[in-house]
């Protein structure tokens, strides 16, 4: 299981499936039953306003969120969840860490270890998790830094750089576990303005590898010409989905034709 | 100022600074373990572990040091007959242990509060991005969660460190003889204070000044992200990492 995919599998099973995903905080209903499937190789973008739920969502896929019903399953395996006196948990702690390893998190505000050079957060993973090889790690890592364009900075600690390279690194630390499926939570975010595009290239070019990919963006040029499914949430359902030239093209909910026009 | 009697104080005195220091050290070694210990009883969110380690602390930083050495050393010893039984009297007798165990008590107590705020200080969404890698438990808090707050944690503690071997003098009044109790049996044979507690006070200075050298050094070291990048990336380190 060195990638978790069996071959035969993969031609049927998705990616990522989430099946009637319900989620509250408190008396709060962030998420109303939603669903989705993402086959290999999808870059699917989760549009909404604020407080839709799309982050929540996002964040339940790798059980950063625990939902409170509904499945996910990632490449065929269900994350079993168990009732305890304060909610849903995880059944198995172990599985849950085993699919994280396989699930990739790019976070909107970066979040590289602070005490670690950029060199060591990308290694981290696959030495103290992944337990694979040391000097293979750091041999893979280089190329990652320079695929990311940031080789230079391999020995500077995260405070050192610029938003848009702490971005670049945490992509090159999620790459860095080989995952199956990358999350970016609104990646591009907490940039400025000028920075963002070095990071949409990166997220581009990743996109044209092949890579299975669920974005949460604000970035409606990444969506419309990067992605080949668009989810727009509203209220903690699903509003409207398609590919985007069709979602663009001809929305059918009133409410995303007012969300995409006042996101230009 | 007797400067030639001075020098005969500090030569007496300095006699004592091993034993000083070697109260500190062991006391603080094995008060940071009980530390530890005792702010993960607190940030267990189980009552039964929470509320002794909140009482421990409680008590052991609401009563003087001095008091806890002599309940210790003295107050003990009317229980000989118990701890005889229980083998423990080979150890409450002597007093460098008694002042061991009232020390390590008490730093434990300091130490847990600086531990735990340290702890509680590791931004979460550094945590979350190493659980969201695969991390959890001993793993996430070994690479993760302990190193940030021992960071944080330093300043602190230095302070504690310092705070323990001036803590440490008090041990002179269950007969240890460090440098205060060579300064107080000093001053019973000769009657001239002022000289001696001079020197005395010198002694402790020196050693918390080289103390404090060596924390900041720590600090320095442990804390490259907080300082100027090197302005040019030295190209020979780029050869093996």
């Amino acid at each position: 299981m060195s990638n978790g995919v069996l071959p035969l599998s993969s031609q049927t099973v998705p990616a990522v499936s989430i099946s009637n995903l319900r989620k509250n905080f408190g008396p709060l209903e962030v998420l109303k039953g939603v669903s989705l499937s993402a086959n290999e190789g999808d870059v699917i973008s989760i549009l909404g306003a604020s407080g839709s739920g799309k982050s929540t969502m996002l964040r339940c896929i790798n059980m950063l969120e625990v939902p409170d019903g509904g499945d996910i399953t990632i490449g065929g395996e269900t994350i079993r969840l168990k009732k305890s006196r304060k909610g849903m948990m995880p059944e198995d702690q172990h599985q849950v860490d085993r699919i994280r390893s396989r699930v990739a998190m790019v976070f909107q505000s970066f979040n590289l270890w602070s005490h670690m050079t950029i060199l060591e957060n990308v290694i981290e993973a696959p030495v103290h998790v992944q337990k694979r090889p040391k000097a293979e790690c750091i041999a893979e890592a280089e190329e990652l830094l320079a695929k990311v364009g940031i080789a230079d900075k391999r020995n500077q600690y995260p405070s050192h750089l610029s938003g848009g390279q702490q971005q670049r690194a945490a992509i090159a630390r999620a790459l860095a576990m080989r995952p199956d499926v990358m999350l970016f939570d609104e990646p591009t975010s907490a940039l400025d303005p000028e920075l963002v595009g070095e990071v949409l290239r990166v997220m581009r070019s990743l996109a044209e590898e092949g890579r299975t990919m669920l974005v949460v963006t604000h970035e409606m040029g990444f969506a419309r010409d990067v992605s080949n499914r668009v989810v727009f949430l509203h209220k903690g359902v699903v509003e409207e989905e398609g590919p985007p030239a069709e979602v663009f093209g001809a929305p059918k909910s009133e409410r995303f034709k007012q969300f995409i026009s006042t996101h230009r | 100022m007797d400067f030639a009697f001075m020098q005969e104080a500090f030569l007496r005195l300095i006699a004592g600074v091993p034993l000083t220091l070697n109260l500190a050290f062991t006391s603080i070694a094995f008060g940071a373990i009980f530390a530890m210990l005792l702010a993960l009883m607190r940030m267990s969110n189980i009552k039964v572990l929470d509320w002794p380690a909140q009482a421990y602390v409680f008590v052991f930083r609401g009563t003087p040091l001095l008091v806890q050495i002599f309940l210790i050393y003295y107050g003990l010893g009317q229980f000989r007959p118990t701890l005889d039984a229980l083998g423990l009297w080979g150890f409450f007798r002597e007093p460098y242990w008694c002042a061991v165990l009232a020390l390590t008590m008490n730093t434990a107590a300091y130490g847990s509060e600086i531990i735990r705020g340290g702890l509680q200080a590791v931004p979460h969404h550094q945590v979350e991005a190493a659980r969201a890698c695969g991390m959890s438990g001993f793993l996430l808090f070994r690479r993760i969660i302990f190193p940030i707050a021992v960071r944080q944690a330093l300043p602190a503690y230095g302070s504690e460190i310092i705070l323990m071997v001036k803590a440490t003098s008090l041990a002179s009044v269950i007969t240890m003889m460090e440098v205060t109790g060579l300064a107080a049996k000093m001053i019973s044979q000769t009657f001239r204070a002022v000289e001696v507690f001079v020197v005395a006070g010198v002694i402790y200075l020196v050693m918390n000044f080289i103390i404090t050298r060596i924390i900041m050094a720590i600090e320095w070291w442990l804390s490259p992200h907080l300082r100027r990048p090197p302005a040019i990336e030295p190209r020979l380190e780029a050869a093996h990492v």
